[in-house]
């Protein structure tokens, strides 16, 4: 008794706080301003991808684009509000927010939230509200099935097969040129991203004549991986490949250092493309491949991080932050071009493509960036598809880790 | 293969050890339940992280300022958030509920305090990765260090509490407070002073798993719920229950992503907790309490 008592009070608190903030948000004002709300994991278990590859871009464009004095809408400037929730990384509190953006805030435009869950479950209500849903940080097999359901959807990631198919036939090259053996040890976590990545890999491997030596799941957040690492280390295969989230993707990187095991070809999943991943590994994350890449000799490249780095005092992650900044950059375009903040007119607009970007010309949801990547002498470069302008060479085989002080 | 899977558990599974001690005191002689205890594991880890990166001091050594700097803040937290609630609690029950409640707000509080200053990216550094070698395995030389701390700890407060006068009167506070004070021992003193040894110990096991873990703002609760199904399993309040519940989870889960599947680690933790649970529901150590 003691415990509901108390609950219901704790929660009835809870509820008027909530009511009331939302109360002072309450009620559209007239058009002085171009309204975007978005719900963020601020907090919990996606807080940190969300920090890296989402929240920093949101804030930068919202600022850039108000310290400029506005979007130029015909011959108005009109400045950018922000209404900011917190999702804490729960696919409810995200469709509870987007609902409440669009339903009393009435916000303009809503950016996506981070995570392939959250933005398959606000997708459907943003579509029924007329909303356009830039998906930045979405990878589902699914995509270009959910871009032609929800026709304002944008998955800007493209599918886990595009990244697996295209780092496998970077390793058939390999093979037939005698390089390394047919033998690859595979690994992926167990949540949406690693399955869908590893069932595409394991497909594409197998018909490419790999065998694979090893192929298990890591439940989410283990870190502690040196058993697999030891495991494989034994199994003599030439070609590591880990579909892993972030925390384990830095626990691979160390137990594989600890354990002197130096596969040619040594690719991780996300969390590579990071600068923490730099930071913490220093030169052994020389050679080390991954998904994304820069092209940071591109000057439009080479500015964005410049000013990334001054505004949120740390680089941007070389894939998601990249793609997402050329989204943001396409509705600022669409608004632009639209002549008004009609949503419908932008929308329009966002559906035409054609934009200037730091993807060269882009329309939300090409793929025209690089899958694969590769850390050489401190920066993460693309490497593959092989034909996109600036590929890099592959270096090859992978150093000899130097070793953890 | 069967070595290298065994030592790797020992070592997982010390730093399991070591993260639950703290709140194996806290729960056991103070009675707090203390959800917020995961983030002040992780306030260790920051400030570890913080005393490396700007100052460059090793984080071993830093255990000379955080283990009194966290005793201190354990016992303010104790002296002003939670003596009134056992002042006023009636029965145990009453105070587990309230305890509950207030650590609950505790985590916000000081998870908000983490996010403002660190913001909610990952975290970690590198310190002695160095490879060791034991018995043909290598293994980093940071997670033998927290072992060793896990095993000096356990085994030191295990003699601690059960051949000095001091240890004795916690034990006494811990079975039983009313009795406790008939027999001259100060309850509330015993109390405090084992709720913040705890909150040393929680500094212990952030310094030192942030040596070899990567973290983040958001990670505290995953820390609490380790160390509670350690605590529950070794033995409310056992401090030899902990170091022995923590490496039988530790060893099972590296045995099993060895030679079973890795997936199913989480599995494997929980069945065991189970089974003990049915089997000695007061934990491996634990009294039976009526």
């Amino acid at each position: 008794m003691q415990i509901s008592s108390r609950l219901r009070l704790a929660t009835l608190a809870a509820a008027t706080t909530a009511l009331m903030s939302t109360a002072a948000l309450f009620g559209a004002q007239a058009q002085e301003t171009y309204r975007i709300g978005y719900a963020i994991s601020k907090t919990g278990p996606g807080a940190p991808g969300a920090n890296t590859s989402t929240i920093p871009n949101y804030e930068m464009w919202a600022k850039e684009i108000n310290d400029a004095g506005g979007l130029k809408v015909g011959d108005k400037m009109i400045p950018i509000e922000v209404v900011e929730y917190d999702d804490r990384s729960s696919s409810e509190e995200a469709v509870r927010a987007v609902e409440r953006l669009i339903n009393q805030d009435k916000v303009d435009f809503i950016l996506s939230p981070w995570g392939t869950g959250l933005n398959l479950a606000v997708a459907p209500i943003l579509d029924r509200a007329g909303y356009a849903h830039l998906a930045g940080t979405a990878v589902t097999d699914k995509a270009p099935q959910l871009a032609k359901r929800w026709t304002n959807s944008y998955w800007l990631l493209g599918t886990g097969e595009q990244y697996a198919v295209e780092m496998v036939k970077f390793l058939e090259q390999l093979k037939s040129d005698g390089k390394i053996n047919d033998k690859v040890a595979m690994i992926a976590v167990a949540d949406g991203f690693g399955i869908e990545l590893s069932n595409a890999g394991r497909d594409a491997l197998e018909e490419r004549g790999f065998e694979l030596v090893y192929d298990k799941t890591y439940p989410l957040g283990s870190q502690d991986l040196a058993t697999i690492v030891n495991e494989i280390k034994s199994l003599g295969a030439d070609t590591f490949v880990a579909f892993s989230y972030p925390p384990g993707t830095l626990g691979l990187t160390e137990q594989a250092r600890v354990l002197q095991f130096n596969p040619k070809i040594f690719y991780a999943g996300v969390g590579t493309a990071f600068p923490l991943y730099k930071d913490r590994f220093g030169a052994d994350a020389e050679g080390v491949v991954s998904l994304g890449g820069a092209s940071e000799t591109d000057p439009k490249i080479a500015s964005y991080i410049e000013r990334h780095v001054a505004f949120a005092g740390r680089e941007p992650d070389r894939w998601a932050s990249i793609v997402n900044w050329a989204s943001l950059q396409s509705l600022q375009q669409a608004i632009e071009r639209a002549g008004s903040t009609d949503r419908e007119a932008v929308n329009a607009e966002l559906a035409k493509g054609g934009f200037d970007t730091i993807l060269g010309t882009y329309k939300p949801g090409d793929q025209n960036f690089w899958q694969v990547g590769q850390w050489q002498d401190g920066k993460f470069v693309g490497i593959a598809p092989t034909d996109m302008e600036g590929a890099h060479d592959l270096v090859f085989p992978k150093p000899d880790w130097k070793g953890a002080q | 293969m069967l070595s290298y899977a065994v030592f790797s558990g020992i070592t997982l599974g010390g730093m399991y050890a070591l993260v639950a001690m703290g709140l194996t005191l806290q729960y056991g002689v103070s009675r707090i339940m203390n959800l917020a205890y995961g983030e002040l594991v992780i306030v260790a880890s920051f400030a570890a992280f913080v005393l490396m990166t700007s100052a460059g001091i090793n984080p071993v050594i830093g255990l000379l300022i955080f283990i009194p700097a966290s005793f201190a803040l354990n016992w303010a937290i104790y002296r002003i958030l939670l003596s009134p609630l056992v002042a006023r609690a009636k029965n145990r029950g009453m105070l587990e509920v309230d305890s509950i409640l207030a650590t609950f707000g505790l985590l916000f509080i000081v998870q908000g305090i983490l996010l403002v200053w660190f913001g909610g990216n990952y975290y970690s550094y590198d310190f002695m990765n160095g490879a060791v070698d034991v018995f043909g395995a290598a293994i980093a030389a940071n997670r033998l260090v927290a072992l060793g701390f896990a095993l000096v700890f356990g085994l030191g407060f295990y003699l601690v509490l059960t051949r000095t006068r001091m240890g004795t009167a916690l034990r006494a506070v811990a079975v039983d407070p009313q009795s406790a004070r008939l027999v001259a021992i100060d309850v509330n003193f015993a109390a405090c002073f084992a709720f913040a040894l705890g909150g040393a110990m929680a500094a212990v096991g952030g310094v030192l798993v942030s040596m070899f873990l990567t973290f983040s703002t958001s990670m505290g609760v995953a820390f609490t719920m380790k160390a509670l199904i350690v605590v529950i399993m070794g033995g409310v309040g056992n401090m030899l229950g902990a170091l022995v519940a923590g490496l039988i989870l530790g060893i099972a889960e590296a045995l099993v992503a060895t030679y079973i599947d890795p997936g199913l680690t989480i599995a494997v933790t929980y069945v065991i907790f189970l089974l003990v649970l049915l089997i000695k529901p007061s934990g491996l150590f634990g009294r039976t309490v009526s």
